[in-house]
Formats: structure tokens, sequence, C-alpha cells
């Protein structure tokens, strides 16, 4: 038997996803332990698709308060003022100001609702059994994961903002009602992409090949 | 739902499987520097660090005291009309908590301060205990959660975070940068270092298995790599 062109669940075989270990499990036992370093084992990660989903799901729903809501109140001599993530952007947008602008619109608002997105059309290809663009489709979640955390910048920004400016009764900010949901976007979408199994995308050509022999 | 049974190894533990597209294929030998890739989807699968586990070691020290320095420093300061403020990355998360935004508080901190010092002290701990004769078991329960910690360490991201804050203030007051913040600039660089210098499969192969029984006698691994440094 040659495991050339075969992937380990149809040579019955699991890879370990800590230390990369490939094993095989007891009979009749789907679910075992890595010998070397004692990680919970499976073929696939347990409930991938519903898990991802979830929190998808709860990410899209937390997208909209953290866009509505504002993310920090200026307290001035003048009055009180409110800005949204958007309105933030806005701001800082000047002649010398704009590559930071930049930054914080494709973090803030272009990264969150891309990753939503394509973590929806990853779900719903694997999902539909899809063969096609298995490389692209993998790319995709590779960026999805690797670019994730860098939507944390507006928080820390909001942080460290609210941090210094407190200059009663001339200025003070504060954070926002949007802070936390935004914060939740970013875990939500975190914790989706990694619950997400790459391997599902792989899995309809799998079974295609052993179909065609 | 997860039982108890360890699995059995294979034969060959040159044949490994892609973390991305499952297929099974041999990991070649490689050189110091060299990288193997996935034959189907490109994943990089290993790449063999030269002196892995001295340098690692050595980073590791530098960025556990940049650390501690870092955090007890203020990062952050500012002047407007002869008042002055300032703070550290504790002292931000501690404000947003003071504001009732605990959730968010409890984030910052663990992004910024709680994960960073687990992801140094793990990695001090990993490197010490790798380089015994025979690694004790820790060594691979740290490893295990070293990948976790990882990624909600998040010391680069809190960088930008301050710099688009410092633009933001400089409009309405005299920003002065505190000696935490070269120092966290540093420990960028130095995190990233680590990172291309640490070479977990070498770790894996030097540490006690968890079920004693199904390890393979002969440490090749181990032999041939201390035959080649």
């Amino acid at each position: 038997m040659s495991p050339t062109g075969w992937s380990a669940m149809r040579a019955g075989l699991q890879s370990c996803g800590s230390c990369g270990l490939v094993s095989r499990p007891a009979a009749d036992e789907d679910f075992g332990r890595c010998p070397r370093c004692d990680e919970a084992l499976a073929f696939r990660k347990p409930a991938s698709l519903q898990r991802t989903w979830a929190y998808v799901i709860a990410a899209a729903i937390c997208y909209i308060p953290a866009n509505v809501l504002p993310v920090l109140t200026t307290a001035t001599a003048t009055g009180t003022e409110s800005d949204t993530i958007l309105q933030g952007v806005v701001l800082l947008w000047s002649p010398t100001g704009w590559p930071l602008s930049l930054i914080v619109l494709i973090a803030s608002i272009m990264i969150p609702s891309a990753k939503i997105l394509a973590l929806g059309y990853l779900l719903i290809s694997v999902q539909r059994g899809s063969i096609k663009n298995n490389e692209q489709r993998l790319r995709l979640y590779r960026t999805v994961e690797f670019i994730g955390r860098w939507s944390m910048v507006d928080v820390f920004v909001d942080t460290f903002t609210a941090a210094l400016i407190q200059l009663q009764p001339l200025m003070s900010v504060e954070p926002g009602p949007g802070l936390f949901f935004f914060a939740a976007v970013v875990v939500l979408t975190m914790l989706a992409a990694e619950s997400f199994d790459p391997r599902l995308i792989w899995d309809a050509t799998n079974s295609s090949e052993v179909a065609n022999g | 739902m997860y039982s108890y049974v360890y699995n059995q190894p294979l034969d060959d533990p040159s044949i490994i499987a892609c973390p991305h597209c499952d297929l099974l294929q041999r990991l070649p030998e490689l050189a110091p520097g060299a990288a193997a890739r996935c034959a189907r989807c490109n994943e990089e699968l290993w790449c063999r660090r030269e002196d892995s586990l001295n340098r690692t070691l050595a980073l590791s020290t530098a960025a556990a005291l940049l650390y501690l320095v870092a955090n007890s420093v203020p990062m952050l300061g500012l002047t407007i009309v002869g008042r002055e403020a300032s703070t550290t990355v504790i002292g931000g998360a501690a404000h947003l908590w003071a504001e009732g935004r605990e959730t968010v508080a409890a984030l910052v901190l663990v992004t910024a301060v709680v994960a960073p010092a687990l992801q140094i002290a793990f990695m001090l701990a990993i490197t010490l205990g790798a380089r015994r004769e025979r690694s004790p078991r820790w060594t691979g329960v740290l490893l295990r959660y070293y990948r976790t910690i990882r990624t909600w360490s998040m010391i680069e991201v809190m960088m930008l975070g301050v710099l688009v804050a410092i633009i933001k203030i400089a409009d309405y007051a005299t920003v002065i940068p505190g000696v935490a913040l070269f120092m966290l600039g540093t420990l960028v660089f130095l995190l990233a270092a680590i990172q291309v210098s640490f070479d977990p499969r070498e770790v894996w192969n030097r540490i006690e298995w968890a079920e004693a029984g199904a390890q393979p006698h002969a440490v090749d691994d181990t032999s041939a790599a201390e035959a080649s440094s």
C-alpha cells in the first residue's frame, strides 16, 4: 500500500494538531489520544462546521451595534461628542494623517466584514461539497487566520486614547458602548477561524478520487 | 466524547499528514535552514532551524527582561497647558475597567499583558526543558498550550494601536513617548525572532512520550541532531 495521494483520514490515520504525530486509532474508537503529547485526537475537528457557523453568526450580529454605537465619547468644556468607528476614521482623515486613517478603516471596518463573508463562503462551499478552487479557498482561509488579530488595533487605540486624555474639566475621553461589541466581533471571528477545519475543504476532492478509483 | 485510549504510532516517524489538507507524505531529512512544503497545498510542513534551542533561549531571556521593564515604566505621556498625564500598558486596561468596560479591559489585559508574559515564560521553560538529556513531560504540555497563547498575544497589534493613538492625541497635546514604548517596539522584533528561531519538531523529537511504552527506543533524531551540531 502506497500512501501517496491518500489523506490520513482515508488511510484510517489521525494526525495530532499539536505535535504532528500520525497515529492509528484503536479499533472502533474514533476519538483517541496522541501517544506522544496526550492531545485529544479526531479525524476532523469535532462539529467544526456547526461551531464555526455559531461564531460567524454571533459575530455578524455584534457587527451591527459595533458600527452603530459610539466607541469613544469626548467631553470638552463646550459639550459632549460621541464617535462611532467610521466617524473616528473621518476625524483622523487629514492631509498628513490619512495613512493612519486608512489603517483604522482597513483594520476596523473592512477586515471584520471581509472575515465574516469569507468564513461564510468557506462554510457554504464545504457544505455543498465543492471540489473547485481548493487552493484558492485554502489561501483565503490562511489569510483570514493570519489577518484576524489586526482588527484589535482599534480597541488598543481607544483604550490608550481614553487612558491618556483625562484632563477634566478641559477635555476627557471615555470608551463608549460600541467598543464592547467591536471587541466581541474580533474575538468571535478569531474563534470562528480557529474552529474551522481547513482539511474539510479537501474532503470532497478526496472522496471523489475514491469514487473514481 | 473523547476517550482516554492512546492511538498506535506508525513504525515510520517520517510519515506525516499536512495539517491544512490532510495529505499523507514522507518528510525528508532537511539541512538546517531548509524547509519542506506540502506536495498538494504548499503549506510549510517543517522548517529546520539552525541551533534552535540555544538561540530561542537567548532571545527569550532578552524578551523576558525587556518585558519586565516595559511593564513597570510609563509608556506614553502628554502635556497640555501645563498639565501632565502618563500611562502604562496596565494603566490603560485599568482605566477601561474603572469606566465600567470590564470585558474590554480584561481583553486588553489578556492580549497585551498576560498572554505575552505567558508566551515568554513558556518559551523559556520549553527551551530549558528540551535542552536536558531527557526532556521532561511538562515540556510537551507547555508546548501544546503555546500555540493558543501565541494566538492571543498581540504586542505587535498593540504597538500599531499606540502609534495611531499618538497621532490622534498629537492634535490636542504634546505627546511624550515613554521608555516602555521603545522597549515594547524592540520586544515586537524579539518575539518575531523567537518565532523564526524556534523549531517545535526538534522539541517533540526529544520529548518523553505520554504513553511511555509506545515511544521508539532508538531516538535517532536526537543523536542525528547532536552529530550534526
